[in-house]
């Protein structure tokens, strides 16, 4: 279906004016799997090594058929195991390939050595990874433990809010990965965006070619006429620099992010940032949450306004490389910040965003009393009462300027 | 020589040229080194084919010696050596 699509005046309310944007997009009702399958196709990337996995099977399912019907050039590895499916893309990423796979949960978790493998050669592999619960118990349902499990491999993480922002973020992703020179995960809540159907605009396929560009790998190893070694051994006097490199791609790649973003943004629509602020100008009481809870968030923050409540949203899209300045010096201005958790570290810390959050403040002259909401375990559901709770909580905060508890386990049963 | 900083290496340890173990000693850390004698070798090859470091020297279908820049001194070519030939023996390094 196409509409016709104007977005000249609407402003968000930062009080920012969107780029006018009026001509026919092709706006159709997809699944958030159907939707990463679909910007693949568009990226057209030169190999998928993937294996299906819930709730990400669908992803791999839908390239499959597309690279079955012809519609992409695109080399499909089918492997045994995510582990082997990672390996492949690190070998035809070294090979010079532009490349992509998608997985969820336990998935992530067998890929795990060979996500450091990948970062540490520095290949620029995008991720399309559906938030799933790490066994055991065995769940299928949404939290983020397998996307914060591999928080410290190196990669890029980047949150999804709902399908339209899962797209955005798949076609910038490409883009990031390959002027930072490291690989990106892309993520979106499992069930809740991967399998629940939305309205999203969609770019031309020569739109997506023309923002990502011809790609031209750092090194390839199959330029027989100027070998290379990849992967040599690296002892006591030199590891430790190459990491040291490693880190510093990791610190430069935030400029990237910036970059992209900004052009998304003056081409297309709302691009890419660390940051989404929302209604926090004023604010007294601010949620601070990721991926598909922030969407929830915002209603309960417009009930609130609507009430008097000075109540706010920090949503965080991007949570590797951590944007602990930005954060710190968003957070100090306000009295009483909630941190919204969806998985726990098992550090007796709280949850990962918490953790980060609050050692990013140390330095601050002025901070937020800040606590931690950790919900959502296994795909538990957060409604809309859940987080007006946390916001009637911190009222209480803000009024008694005491922590009763310092986190707290959201819709857990005692 | 100069060690390089991480600003000088290369990008990810990625090295320009073929490179491979050839290149890089490893027999430094014996503590027993292995002593051929040719005398007494009955050109069985068990050493070379228990050899877990390719360390023995072959030319023509035939043992040569020990190449000591990466044998490890495991001693699994004297032990593979059969017992009425004995030509190769275990002497602990630096005597």
């Amino acid at each position: 279906m196409c509409v016709c699509v104007s977005t000249e005046g609407q402003s968000d309310h930062n009080g920012a004016r969107r780029e006018i944007r009026e001509e026919m997009v092709r706006r159709e009702a997809k699944t958030g799997n159907e939707v990463m399958a679909e910007a693949m196709r568009q990226v057209n990337p030169d190999v998928v090594a993937a294996y299906p996995i819930t709730p990400a099977t669908e992803i791999v399912q839908i390239f499959a058929s597309f690279v079955a019907d012809g519609l992409v050039d695109t080399e499909f590895v089918a492997v045994e195991s995510e582990h082997s499916a990672m390996s492949a893309c690190v070998g035809a990423a070294a090979a010079g390939a532009r490349v992509m796979t998608a997985t969820a949960s336990q998935g992530l978790a067998l890929m795990h050595e060979v996500l450091y493998v990948a970062a540490a050669l520095r290949l620029p592999i995008v991720l399309c990874d559906v938030n799933r619960s790490l066994s055991a118990p065995i769940n299928i349902h949404c939290d983020h433990s397998d996307t914060m499990g591999s928080r410290d491999a190196g990669w890029i993480q980047i949150f999804s809010e709902n399908a339209q922002e899962t797209y955005d973020n798949v076609v910038q992703a490409v883009r990031v990965a390959e002027k930072a020179l490291l690989p990106v995960v892309v993520t979106t809540d499992g069930f809740i965006i991967s399998h629940g159907c939305e309205t999203v605009d969609f770019l031309e396929d020569s739109e997506v070619q023309e923002f990502i560009g011809e790609y031209t790998p750092a090194y390839t190893i199959l330029d027989v006429d100027n070998p290379i070694t990849l992967g040599p051994l690296d002892l006591q006097d030199y590891f430790f620099e190459h990491k040291r490199q490693e880190i510093q791609a990791v610190l430069e790649a935030g400029r990237w992010i910036d970059e992209v973003g900004k052009e998304y943004r003056k081409k297309f629509r709302k691009g890419l940032d660390f940051l989404e602020e929302y209604r926090v100008d004023d604010a007294e009481l601010v949620v601070l949450a990721l991926g598909s809870t922030a969407g929830t968030a915002k209603v309960v923050v417009d009930g609130l306004r609507e009430a008097g409540t000075r109540a706010g949203l920090v949503k965080l899209r991007v949570f590797r490389p951590f944007p602990a300045e930005r954060l710190a010096r968003l957070l100090a201005r306000f009295p009483v910040v909630a941190v919204m958790d969806r998985s726990d570290t098992l550090s007796t810390m709280g949850g990962p965003v918490f953790v980060e959050c609050r050692a990013a403040l140390y330095e601050s002259g002025k901070k937020p009393l800040m606590v931690d909401y950790v919900y959502g375990l296994g795909g538990r559901d957060v409604t809309d009462e859940d987080i007006r709770r946390v916001f009637s909580d911190m009222e209480q905060i803000r009024k008694t300027q005491k922590i009763p508890n310092l986190i707290t386990y959201l819709g857990v049963r005692e | 020589m100069k060690k390089k900083g991480w600003k000088e290496l290369p990008m990810a340890a990625v090295l320009p040229g073929e490179w491979s173990t050839e290149q890089f000693p490893t027999g430094d850390w014996r503590v027993e080194r292995p002593i051929w004698d040719e005398e007494k070798c009955v050109q069985d090859l068990m050493c070379y084919l228990s050899c877990p470091d390719s360390a023995i020297k072959i030319e023509d279908g035939r043992m040569v010696g020990i190449d000591y820049q990466f044998c490890k001194g495991c001693g699994l070519c004297a032990y593979a050596c059969p017992p009425k030939a004995k030509a190769i023996t275990m002497v602990r390094e630096g005597k």
